[in-house]
């Protein structure tokens, strides 16, 4: 399938200068908030100095550090799994949600949208403090067990990956939401009218219309979360209670605790490295969507 | 099958929407320890926060930064997105992806070079720092949500002013403006979110000086989850409803995402 351009395309030439003004507020906030640093975090990387900043020799001992450290290699593990069961389960909630929310005609529709995104609202530390007072020992799931009698012992919920992996699907959930909300455009009611009056029930016109209509809106949505999850350390750290080890908690340990800034920029491009390579998958995956 | 996918929805949504009530709750304890339900009902932990002067000049950094992260963002984000969708130049389809790569690069990892390159100028720990972090991170949603509203901005009607003696200035500010600015308020509004809400890059950048929200909170909560936290949560969610009531009121929220 093929997608609709709705704009028409441009005129050729238009003024020069005015296409310079419109450029050049960007392109120097993106040298300095993206290039610069991206190319300072390289730089140092290879720097044989503690404080890597000011720049001093080249080495290739953090990266060795990295790759021979099986430590390391639990952590990247570690990372990847954590990125992939939120995405995934962040998005198999909020789709629900999000479908929802573009086909309705309710008039609640702008009272719902609002609750569905209202977390966004409030910052993800504060919402990971509401997790931990969920999934604590002395919290609202082990409180009530234990009141009604059917545990002795607290479940062990939280400081571990599974308290990290349920706050993050829901610290992410909204970004899902929203992503696959935009990316839902193409869904018309017309179309899926036209099915149910050829025939189709409802699960056909779901499985054969719906679904691949919004699955740009999924893709998209999958990915921003993966991006979300495995650059998080302030969930995995108050949630994990220091026991789960992910790039992002070991970048911010190397960076703010130990102020190794050379091996905190290794790790940094380590989880980049890691990160690309699941963009390049996204990528190849829309293009054969839109062949 | 109604009745079905309503209790489905209602119990998405109940998840979603778990910490905030939890938290709500919780801030009502006066406890110095977190533990469920509350032991009493008291307006203790309320008191405690209005008199905390760290989160008090903490909040008012946040809501300043915020502010100007999310007024620069659009600015900046507008004129990016005029260039990328009305004009054909070399280097378009780089600059396209440029644009977007913030994006797609952890915030962690950013925050690294953020730091690294801060340090040796001085503007670790200063509101041009943090200010200027802020921008790196939220320019790539601005430029994203204009362009498409730009995008879907039907040519037709601008040439139809044109056509009827409007001047292409006259063109874009009667017409093309007025048609793009829920995508202008989302990303105001998604800007400021963003930077808010933001602590990973904040929690490289600021110490004791600039300390935000954010990271003035995940500083407490290291060391004590006491109620206190709730409290301040929960004014902060007022807030935020406060803000969600009158995006509605004044555009509709409908039309801002």
């Amino acid at each position: 399938m093929s997608t609709p351009t709705l704009s028409s395309t441009p005129p050729k030439r238009r003024h020069r200068g005015l296409l310079l003004v419109l450029l050049a507020p960007g392109l120097l906030a993106l040298l300095a908030t993206f290039i610069l640093p991206m190319a300072w975090l390289f730089r140092a990387s290879f720097s044989d100095s503690v404080m890597a900043a000011f720049g001093g020799g080249w080495t290739l001992t953090h990266y060795l550090a990295a790759v021979t450290d099986p430590f390391y290699w639990r952590v990247a593990l570690n990372t990847l799994t954590l990125g992939v069961a939120v995405s995934f389960f962040a998005v198999l909630l909020g789709y629900p949600i999000a479908l929802f929310l573009a086909r309705t005609q309710s008039r609640w529709r702008g009272v719902l949208t609002a609750l569905a995104v209202a977390p966004l609202l409030t910052s993800a530390v504060v919402r990971t403090y509401g997790w931990m007072v969920i999934l604590g020992d002395r919290g609202v799931v082990n409180g009530s067990l234990q009141a009604l009698s059917l545990i002795d012992t607290p479940l062990r919920l939280s400081n571990n990956s599974f308290g990290a992996t349920v706050a993050l699907v829901e610290i992410l959930m909204p970004y899902a939401i929203l992503a696959m909300l935009a990316g839902f455009g193409r869904l018309s009611t017309q179309l899926e009218e036209a099915a149910a009056m050829l025939g189709a029930n409802r699960l056909r016109v779901f499985w054969r219309i719906i679904l691949p209509l919004s699955l740009p809106g999924i893709l998209t949505g999958a990915l921003l979360v993966f991006v979300m999850a495995i650059s998080s350390f302030v969930t995995p750290r108050l949630m994990g209670g220091g026991r789960v080890f992910v790039l992002g908690t070991e970048v911010f340990n190397e960076a703010t605790v130990t102020l190794n800034w050379p091996l905190a920029a290794a790790l940094s491009i380590v989880l980049l490295v890691l990160f690309s390579s699941v963009i390049v998958i996204y990528q190849r995956a829309l293009r054969r969507l839109e062949e | 099958m109604r009745t079905l996918r309503n209790l489905g929805l209602t119990l998405l949504y109940l998840f979603l929407l778990a910490p905030i009530i939890v938290v709500f709750i919780v801030s009502f304890d006066t406890r110095q320890y977190l533990a469920f339900p509350p032991a009493s009902f008291s307006f203790g932990s309320y008191a405690k926060v209005f008199a905390n002067e760290a989160f008090l000049s903490a909040f008012g950094r946040s809501v300043v930064i915020g502010l100007v992260v999310g007024l620069v963002a659009v600015s900046i984000g507008m004129l990016l997105s005029m260039a990328l969708v009305r004009y054909r130049f070399r280097g378009r389809e780089g600059l396209n992806f440029l644009v977007l790569a913030p994006f797609l690069v952890p915030s962690i990892v950013l925050a690294v070079g953020l730091m690294l390159v801060l340090s040796p100028v001085g503007l670790l720990d200063t509101y041009a720092g943090i200010t200027l972090a802020h921008l790196g991170i939220t320019i790539p949603y601005t430029v994203r949500t204009i362009t498409m509203s730009l995008m879907a901005v039907d040519r037709r009607v601008e040439e139809a002013a044109r056509v009827h003696g409007a001047s292409a200035f006259t063109a874009f500010r009667r017409v093309t403006l007025p048609l793009v600015r829920p995508g202008l308020i989302a990303g105001g509004v998604i800007a400021f979110l963003i930077s808010f809400d933001e602590a990973v890059i904040s929690l490289f950048i600021v110490s004791v000086r600039t300390s935000t929200l954010p990271t003035e909170i995940y500083r407490y909560l290291e060391y004590s989850t006491d109620p206190q936290i709730a409290a301040l949560s929960v004014v902060l969610i007022l807030i935020s409803i406060a803000v969600v009531v009158l995006v509605e009121r004044l555009i509709g929220l409908r039309r801002a995402i």
